[in-house]
């Protein structure tokens, strides 16, 4: 038998995961998937963010995939959008960078310099 | 559940699923698999969108991309394109969603804009297969408040205040029918759910059951608390395999986490839930009939008084209400009764969900606040008419209610403004008439479905509705007699004043309402042996004009029945007593020679 606390512990665990179908409001983390992003190696990096994000319980974030944005010599590519802030255009992404992407811009709201775009610039 | 980072949500109502939608989930499930990414993707059965005529729907989130009339083969460019890159395929998205090349949020699409969905609030997002997302969306958080914060006379009092009306029809205070069982005195006391919808065109409650089935359960047992109930009971339609299905699935997955059965929560309250099959007899909608079948009796009303809250199912005292009414009790409880009541006019509150059919572009499900117009509901979330045809008429309350004529259109839909038109709410089925539907032909229609479906108990609907049955039938044959009108209204007097039940009560209503506001069309039937729509076959001529017919053939060729005659060179003639009226001459008359009359 369930209990109360079992039930909203059920409820959170359930909601982060499918809380992705409702109207959002959160951060939205998009990796550049066209032909050249997942040639440059787009796809391990998109995992690695979604492992992030799992790990970390966060619920009111978004992974999502769009095509090319035209600087392919850059990719792979990984826009953040967090509400009421400006894009973040991070390039020449990997597993690990992506990692403290996730650690330090989603989850502190500290932009990684390092790795923007005008960083590369 | 492990975390996805896109969601294919695939309608798998009765709807959709008529149109393969099974087989496109497992082309997504096949070509995920081919593509690598099962991992990172999942497929998700649900409940109705709402757009059958859209259908199969799949949803894909987190972009909401609205893919309509998708097909198996389609599958594969949605994954290849969509999902592994990211780019969604704009030639199978619903267009009305697509504005400058971004996609709308779904609730700025015109046909869900003015939609509130209360009762169907998870159907199209949950997979009613999986309790925890019920669980995750508040589920079984109001039964939770319920058994521990509230008194069972508190959970009756937020009720009431609601101002929530039985959906089922008849729209009584919901609250006052609780409140009447839980002060009924009997040693055992039973709790159901009439789920036998039998309108023509109505299907909110397989809609419900289908994609939110634990809505229904956790306001069941909610009100087994507050009335003193133990055992629920849900008469459910035989012919609704996939609601079947659900409910049992869902029955079970309750059980297993305490929610249902004994000691609930821990706290001390027991409750559980079968279900009962109905055979599919409209009668058995009927609350009497209703419980007579459970028991195991033919399915036949009684007289009332006794009302079921004190002498019902067993002759122990029963709460039933419809599957809509349930699906907005755990809303109520979790948002307040000022929160619904807020919603609607000043008697009818809330939301009521109409299923949309007949001659509209959207035919579906649409939940909308009470005091709607039917001009938003017909024109601005049906999309009104197809083929550019005019609107007629809507007929709601199935055979039960009746017709608006289109100078009604303005009306704000609520309970008291369809009674007073004429007609009822009903369950919600709203049928739509364009310029080419006969009046005379859908009173005929919805009293031959009455004529079948009446039980036999008692003699006015017995025999009456059969005899307003001949009348109507002759007089769209063309042999309607002076008087037929009047012998129509005394014998609709007499019925809805001597019937057993409400159906029969009410079965006289759409010959009433049409009669109302089209006895026009009746007199032309009687007087000119016409039929100013066109659709009564007996009453139809076909015949070539002389003047433009040049004698081509095409007609005579195109004739199943050889009734078209004629030489070179003089026009040729239809035998009208060979003529069986099927009009293919005149869609094929390359000079527009051919009228129909």
């Amino acid at each position: 038998m369930k209990t109360l606390k079992d039930l909203e512990e059920i409820r959170k665990r359930t909601l982060d995961t499918i809380n992705l179908r409702k109207d959002q409001s959160g951060t939205r983390i998009v990796v550049g998937m066209a032909t050249c992003g997942i040639a440059a190696g787009a796809r391990p990096v998109l995992l690695a963010i979604m492992e992030e994000v799992e790990k970390n319980d966060l619920s009111d974030v978004i992974v999502a995939q769009t095509g090319c944005i035209g600087m392919c010599k850059l990719e792979p590519i990984v826009e953040v959008y967090r509400p009421g802030e400006e894009k973040v255009t991070y390039v020449k992404m990997n597993p690990s960078k992506a990692k403290r992407v996730v650690n330090e811009h989603v989850m502190q709201g500290k932009v990684v310099q390092d790795y923007t775009i005008g960083a590369e610039e | 559940m492990k975390m996805y980072r896109s969601h294919i949500m695939i309608c798998r109502g009765t709807g959709c699923t008529s149109s393969s939608s099974e087989q496109i989930a497992q082309e997504f499930e096949k070509q995920l698999k081919l593509h690598g990414i099962d991992e990172e993707v999942i497929v998700e059965r649900t409940g109705c969108f709402g757009l059958c005529a859209l259908g199969p729907i799949v949803i894909v989130y987190p972009e909401a991309a609205f893919y309509s009339l998708v097909k198996p083969e389609d599958v594969e460019e949605i994954v290849k394109e969509h999902l592994v890159k990211g780019r969604v395929v704009k030639r199978l998205l619903y267009a009305e969603t697509i504005e400058e090349d971004r996609i709308k949020s779904l609730n700025q699409v015109n046909f869900y804009k003015k939609q509130v969905r209360v009762a169907l609030r998870n159907c199209g997002i949950i997979n009613p297969e999986n309790i925890d997302e019920y669980i995750a969306f508040d589920g079984y958080k109001a039964l939770a408040r319920c058994l521990t914060e509230l008194k069972p006379e508190e959970v009756i009092d937020i009720v009431k205040r609601s101002g929530l009306r039985g959906r089922g029809g008849a729209g009584f205070p919901t609250g006052l029918k609780w409140e009447f069982t839980a002060k009924a005195q009997g040693d055992m006391k039973y709790v159901c759910c009439n789920a036998d919808e039998g309108d023509p065109g109505a299907f909110m409650d397989r809609s419900i059951l289908e994609g939110d089935p634990h809505s229904v359960l956790e306001a069941m047992a909610i009100a087994g608390y507050a009335v003193g109930g133990s055992q629920g009971y849900i008469y459910v339609r035989a012919e609704y395999p996939i609601a079947v299905k659900r409910l049992s699935i869902a029955i079970n997955q309750a059980r297993e986490y305490g929610l249902l059965g004994k000691n609930i929560l821990g706290t001390g309250f027991d409750f559980d839930i079968e279900l009962r099959l109905g055979a599919g007899a409209f009668v058995c909608g009927e609350e009497t009939a209703l419980l007579a079948s459970i028991e195991g009796q033919r399915g036949m009303p009684r007289p009332r008084p006794p009302f079921p809250a004190n002498k019902g199912l067993f002759g122990k005292p029963t709460l039933l209400n419809n599957v809509e009414t349930y699906a907005n009790i755990c809303p109520i409880i979790n948002n307040g009764p000022e929160w619904f009541a807020s919603m609607g006019t000043e008697k009818s509150k809330g939301t009521k969900v109409f299923a949309l059919g007949g001659k509209i572009n959207h035919t579906g499900l649409v939940e909308i606040p009470m005091g709607t117009t039917m001009r938003e509901i017909i024109y601005e979330i049906g999309g009104g008419c197809p083929n550019g045809k005019a609107f007629k008429a809507a007929q709601t309350g199935g055979p039960s209610g009746g017709c608006i004529p289109a100078d009604k259109i303005d009306v704000p839909i609520d309970y008291e403004t369809l009674t007073a038109l004429g007609s009822m709410m009903g369950s919600g089925g709203l049928i739509v008439m364009d310029e080419d539907n006969c009046m005379v032909d859908i009173a005929k229609f919805f009293l031959e479905f009455t004529v079948d479906e009446s039980c036999g108990k008692c003699t006015p609907c017995r025999e009456g509705t059969k005899r307003m049955l001949e009348i109507l039938d002759r007089i769209t044959k063309g042999k309607g007699q002076e008087g037929d009108i009047e012998r129509l209204e005394t014998l609709a007097k007499n019925i809805k004043a001597s019937a057993l039940c409400a159906l029969g009560q009410t079965a006289p209503n759409p010959v009433l309402s049409t009669l109302q506001y089209f006895r026009d069309e009746y007199e032309a039937h009687i007087r000119d042996k016409k039929c100013p729509a066109g659709a009564c076959q007996a009453l139809l001529q076909y015949i070539i004009a002389e003047d433009k017919c040049k004698a081509c053939g095409i007609c005579a060729k195109q004739c199943p029945v050889s009734a078209i005659s004629g030489k070179p060179k003089t026009p040729y003639v239809i035998d009208q007593g060979k003529c069986i009226k099927c009009g293919a001459c005149l869609e094929k008359c390359p000079f527009k020679a051919i009228s129909r009359g």
